[in-house]
């Protein structure tokens, strides 16, 4: 093995018990190429998968029931992208009188109502005096199923 | 036409950033405190409204506002420094020519978008505001100095909705024969004195004045401002952060402290910080100065304010060897007899790690040190500040600031996710 450059120096004297040995990935021209070298790819990331928007995406943490018609349940996490434009339909984050809240936005003409997926809660109409933003749309719900 | 700059600005940034992630906020006068809780760093146009002034020390603040409206933040950082990293992200869109100026303003380059700067500019604005919940203001001039009075212009007149232009010269003047010298970005209080002594009274005649009688009188830097006024530009966008030149870690403390062991914790503190921000930046340290401060508003408390610097024989990165260095360097200072109100470490002599070089009494970081700190680093990137650190630092840390009324860390950390129902 070549020297190394710490046993050149003449003024080293710590005693070393361990010796690195670079290992290097395939610039060897003796023997065979791994056959998988061709095909090699970045493992899975599920950034890319949850993340379309990096600066626009939230996450937030499921608190109520009125959304397990859709397999959004409390302790979720739900990934929340400001990027999008909500549409009739849309599962999301709203503001309605000054709490967070997920539900399904429905539109009928001028008419605008929040829908639970959950029978046992009632739509919710929009009306003008009602403290109403859209925070964003809700694109993910993840849930950890324990061990 | 020259090329157009843009100052970004996000409107009351830090008290946007409260608001964002909570609602109840929305509507109501909202302060942030400094560091500590000591005084308003940054106020919400409601505040402002009840004449609370920025820099206002909040113990006399929280006398004089009697309403159950204001509320009142301390600083939080981790949620501003990431809610800047997502403006800047969105900006970024809009012009490859980004200069970072602050956690809360960019310029912008805008060459190209000359005949439709108002269209791109309120995308711009839409943009931001959408992605990031936090609204920003623009100013849009021929050099800094001038997009810097164009932010200012847009920010104060409701009817500019939130951009102002001033590519003409004919705004140009009306928008500076609105404002005071001291309004101009650079202008300290003692100049603008100064300048009003000499006759030059407003920005308009500031800008008429000779550049170069000026710079007799001023200096360069202030020939420059008037050239910058009429519309020259003298400074460049920045768009690489210049290398560090010193790293700075220093904090008051939440009580005074007096013993030498409670001061050394906390500087070890301070110290394992810096040492860890020299890491990231790749940096080793030749040079460590380290200072105290008694609280100099207390002028009745005997007041000393030491500090003193050593250099290291070989330049490290090692926090166990800066925090040798450094309590070394807090025994000499110490004196007992003070109460002690701040503390601090500045490593100076910055040098890339990979160029440091042996000297007959000391080597260079050893790989195997620098890889034992890297695992810390990347321990207490994963699972928080702390998760591993030296024992020098304390594990009680009575000396920690205050910061009583500050919000969870929304977005960066999982226990801290707001809720929906």
């Amino acid at each position: 093995m070549p020297p190394t450059p710490e046993t050149k120096a003449p003024l080293l004297c710590e005693a070393r018990k361990h010796q690195r040995v670079p290992v290097y990935q395939c610039p060897v021209p003796a023997g065979f190429p791994s056959p998988a070298e061709d095909y090699l790819d970045r493992p899975l990331d599920f950034n890319e998968l949850l993340i379309a928007h990096p600066a626009a995406t939230f996450a937030v943490r499921v608190s109520g029931e009125s959304m397990i018609g859709l397999g959004i349940f409390p302790g979720d996490i739900a990934v929340i992208d400001r990027a999008l434009t909500a549409q009739n339909g849309s599962v999301i984050l709203a503001v309605l009188e000054g709490a967070f809240t997920i539900k399904i936005l429905r539109r009928k003409g001028e008419r605008v109502w929040l829908e639970a997926a959950n029978p046992a809660y009632k739509p919710v109409e929009i009306n003008e005096a009602s403290q109403f933003e859209i925070w964003g749309v809700v694109r993910h719900a993840i849930r950890m199923l324990g061990a | 036409m020259s090329t157009p700059i843009a100052l970004v600005d996000c409107n009351n940034f830090y008290a946007s950033c409260e608001r964002v992630f909570d609602p109840r906020l929305r509507g109501k006068p909202i302060v942030v405190l400094s560091n500590n809780d000591g005084c308003v760093i940054a106020r919400s146009n409601e505040a402002k409204a009840l004449g609370i002034a920025m820099g206002e020390p909040w113990h006399l603040c929280k006398e004089r506002i009697k309403t159950r409206e204001l509320i009142v933040r301390s600083s939080n950082y981790t949620l501003y420094g990431d809610m800047s990293a997502r403006v800047m992200e969105v900006l970024s869109h809009f012009t490859p020519l980004l200069e970072v100026y602050s956690i809360d303003e960019a310029f912008l380059g805008l060459a190209g978008f000359e005949n439709r700067l108002e269209g791109h500019t309120q995308s711009l604005r839409a943009k931001t505001q959408q992605w990031t919940g936090i609204p920003v203001s623009v100013g849009i001039g021929p050099t800094k100095t001038l997009a810097k009075v164009a932010n200012r212009t847009a920010k104060k007149t409701p009817a500019c909705n939130g951009l102002c232009i001033l590519m003409e010269q004919e705004a140009q003047t009306k928008a500076l024969a609105a404002i005071e010298l001291e309004d101009i970005w650079g202008i300290a209080r003692r100049t603008a004195e100064k300048l009003k002594a000499l006759g030059i009274r407003d920005p308009l005649q500031l800008r008429q004045s000779d550049p170069k009688v000026i710079r007799r009188s001023f200096g360069v830097v202030l020939e420059r401002l008037v050239l910058e006024l009429r519309g020259i530009p003298c400074h460049g966008l920045e768009l690489a952060p210049p290398p560090k030149q010193s790293i700075c870690v220093s904090r008051s403390f939440g009580r005074p402290v007096t013993t030498l062991s409670e001061l050394s914790e906390a500087l070890s503190a301070y110290i394992e910080r810096a040492a860890e921000k020299l890491r990231r930046n790749g940096l080793a340290a030749g040079y460590v100065t380290v200072f105290l401060h008694t609280n100099r508003f207390r002028p009745e408390e005997p007041q000393y304010s030491p500090s003193a610097g050593l250099a290291l024989p070989v330049a490290t990165a090692d926090t166990a060897s800066l925090l040798r260095s450094g309590n070394e360097i807090l025994r000499v200072l110490y004196k007992p007899g003070f109460r002690y109100k701040k503390a601090g470490i500045i490593l100076l002599d910055l040098i890339p790690q990979a160029e440091t070089q042996g000297a007959l009494w000391g080597s260079p970081d050893t790989p195997e040190r620098q890889s034992l700190l890297s695992a810390i680093d990347t321990i207490n990137r994963r699972h928080g500040r702390r998760t591993v650190q030296f024992a020098a630092s304390g594990v009680q840390r009575g000396w920690q600031m205050r910061s009583d009324q500050k919000s969870p860390n929304y977005t960066t950390s999982w226990s801290a996710l707001i809720a929906a129902g």
